[in-house]
């Protein structure tokens, strides 16, 4: 299974982003093979417009099967995922990486 | 954490006023973002330091070399926003008319047209009389895309409110039902609404609304000035019944409201105790609200 | 001639100026008034009439054609507001992001980006009387872009209206993109404000942004009598012009609640409209 968080950091002791569209970066981390390797999202901060859709490309592109995250994906972003097979978590703001996965492994986070 | 939106649909309801005083009431424990940035006057009851200010760009204006350009006309051609007129030959851009889209550097044979970020307002992370932070913006003279600058300070206020430590932030919504309030109300977890008891009053409350609920969040209504039309008031409730928005409270047609702002003060520091009394147990009742709501 | 009416802060009165000088202006002009505040437009609660017109109005968004699509990219690139992304094999259009620039439509090889209208909101006129026409613009809830909607109304009025009708213009508050939409081509702008400091602090703003597009403009100060002089001490030291001044009176409320025009019950506001309509007619000195 295929993991997408967004982060602050690089790192499993990065703090969350809460934000989605405009989060500094996308951590993906692949449980079969227990690798965690990191997105760079911090150009996002040019876009005047449509953070949330590009955001959504990338992950896209990326192909997780699930994205935890804090605050959700605004309207636009939302009508994207939607076509998409990705399961979303919410209400992991506030965590480190590693404690939002476990919150996720243990049916913490709710589904969006 | 925890974020309450104050909006109105319609002007001059008093919502700055009474978004102020629920800041005031709550002292150092919350963060204030004063997210009406067209109309951004909650500073003046506030009074914020202006600590920090910061640069805001948004959107891209295209710039034509004058020195490269070959006075082809494709860029005219394409532009379906008017912003390129001719003068003895000469093509410029017109900066107010420009949406910054791209397409007339994209055609350019000879790529004399660049796009530059434009700098539309500064924001402001300030503390104000009670020692609370307040995030505050203000958009330059003619400058566009108040949206995105409503979800900088938004964003801007979160971080604080993690950096502090603070459970709540208060946010002064913008008007209308156009992207700044769309804006405003992402991500929050409870919304006021502030309505007068006017056919005008009435009417920009039920379009509010309609664009509330596909946010699917929990909301209630302040009346203010409800002794102005009583008829109407009663309306404004069954409305609200029927809508399943809870009736937070009403508040009189009272001129201390302007008095106050005149002062600049707040209302709740210097008006009269009845209305004080009103709105510190609307205040709680929507603390409660937004608790209950959104566990 | 075309005049906007425009407040920076909301709740100042606008409306109520905007109609309440539309009908009088019409006891001896032929007169337009277009409620471009599209997001909320509230002068049709005073003015009532007969619907003559309705009309929806669109705004042109790409549409996808999957059988000659060869995704090139090119649209997904030329893009400036993101309002197009690409899902494997799919193209998505988010029209909420859309510009209407065309230039995804243009630019692509296979031309497989068609441009469609999509509905935006509303646009009706009514007649008030014989002198007196009404236009309402309104935009559909969860539309977010009021601009392409206010350069329609303008398109109409301008098509529809010749020059001896007095065209007024009721704008949105602010005075970010929509206001000035509205301004933009008109001869005159009349701000309306109320003696407060957030009064005065939007009324600035506006100023600002008039003398930004250089238009020829005019204050009214309406709730008169509270607050303090701050307004009036800004206008003479800027050289403002204050056309009128309506007084702060709970019965102007009142009546304004319940949809009524107040100039055919106060005899004062009636003066003061006078005095507004002679600064319509004066010769522009320009600011």
């Amino acid at each position: 299974m295929r993991i997408v968080f967004t982060a602050k950091g690089t790192e499993w002791d990065s703090d969350m982003d809460p934000r989605f569209g405009r989060t500094q970066y996308l951590l993906i981390y692949d449980d079969k093979t227990d690798d965690l390797v990191s997105f760079d999202n911090r150009e996002i901060d040019k876009e005047a417009h449509g953070a949330g859709t590009k955001t959504s490309q990338r992950l896209f592109d990326l192909n997780p099967d699930v994205l935890i995250t804090g605050n959700g994906p605004g309207g636009n972003a939302q009508s994207i995922l939607e076509r998409t097979k990705v399961e979303i978590y919410t209400g992991a703001g506030e965590m480190t990486v590693r404690e939002a996965y476990e919150a996720f492994k243990n049916s913490k986070l709710p589904k969006y | 954490m925890k974020e309450i939106v104050v909006i109105s649909g319609k002007g001059g309801t008093g919502k700055t006023s009474i978004t102020a005083s629920f800041a005031y009431l709550e002292g150092e424990n919350i963060v204030v973002a004063d997210c009406d940035v067209d109309a951004a006057d909650m500073h003046l009851l506030l009074q914020p330091d202006f600590k920090i200010a910061k640069d805001f760009y948004s959107g891209e204006l295209a710039v034509i070399d004058q020195d490269a350009c070959i006075y082809c006309g494709e860029c005219k051609t394409v532009c379906r926003f008017d912003a390129i007129p001719v003068e003895n030959g000469i093509y410029t851009v017109d900066p107010i008319s420009c949406e910054g889209c791209g397409y007339c550097s994209r055609v350019c044979p000879v790529d004399a047209i660049t796009n530059i970020d434009l700098l539309v307002g500064e924001y402001y992370i300030s503390t104000i009389k009670t020692k609370a932070t307040m995030v505050h913006a203000r958009l330059g003279i003619a400058a566009d895309n108040s949206g995105k600058l409503v979800a900088q300070v938004k964003n801007s206020a979160r971080e604080v409110a993690e950096k502090e430590k603070k459970e709540l932030i208060i946010v002064d919504g913008s008007p209308g039902i156009g992207c700044p309030v769309v804006s405003s109300l992402t991500g929050a977890h409870y919304v006021v609404l502030v309505a007068e008891p006017s056919l005008s009053g009435l009417h920009d409350l039920k379009r509010v609304n309609e664009l509330v609920k596909i946010f699917k969040i929990g909301v209630g209504c302040i009346i203010n000035k409800s002794d102005i039309n009583p008829g109407i008031t009663e309306d404004i409730k069954t409305f609200l019944k029927d809508e399943d928005i809870t009736f937070i409270s009403s508040l009189p047609y009272d001129e201390s409201f302007t008095e106050s702002m005149t002062n600049g003060k707040v209302i709740v520091e210097n008006g009269n105790e009845n209305i004080k009394e009103i709105l510190k147990n609307s205040w709680e009742k929507i603390k409660e609200l937004t608790n209950n709501k959104s566990e | 001639m075309k005049i906007a009416i425009a407040s920076g802060k909301g709740g100042t009165g606008k409306t109520t100026l905007a109609t309440n000088l539309s009908a009088f202006l019409s006891e001896s002009e032929k007169v337009v008034l277009a409620d471009l505040d599209v997001e909320e437009p509230n002068s049709g609660l005073f003015l009532k009439g007969d619907l003559v017109l309705e009309e929806v109005r669109y705004k042109m968004i790409p549409k996808w054609n999957e059988d000659t699509c060869t995704l090139s990219g090119k649209c997904r690139e030329v893009c400036n507001f993101n309002a197009i992304v690409q899902l494997g094999p799919r193209i998505l259009v988010l029209p909420e992001l859309c510009h209407s620039c065309y230039a995804c439509s243009e630019l692509c090889p296979s031309s497989s980006l068609p441009m469609t209208p999509q509905r935006m909101g509303v646009l009706k006129e009514y007649k008030i009387n014989d002198n007196l026409t009404f236009v309402e613009s309104r935009l559909d809830i969860g539309q977010e872009q009021a601009v392409p909607l206010i350069m329609q109304t303008n398109d109409f009025i301008d098509l529809n209206f010749d020059n001896t009708t007095i065209k007024l213009f009721d704008s949105p508050p602010g005075a970010s993109c929509p206001v000035i939409e509205v301004t933009k081509d008109v001869d005159k702008v009349i701000l309306i404000t109320e003696p407060t400091p957030f009064g005065l602090h939007d009324l600035i703003i506006i100023v600002e942004t008039m003398r930004e597009l250089k238009k020829d403009f005019g204050v009214v100060i309406n709730r008169y009598g509270v607050g303090n002089d701050d307004v009036i001490d800004y206008c003479n030291r800027e050289g403002i012009d204050i056309i009128a001044k309506i007084s702060n009176d709970r019965h102007i409320a009142e009546l304004y609640s319940g949809g009524d025009l107040i100039y055919d019950k106060v005899p004062a506001v009636r003066d003061e409209l006078e005095r507004v309509k002679s600064y319509i007619f004066s010769e522009g000195e320009g600011m």
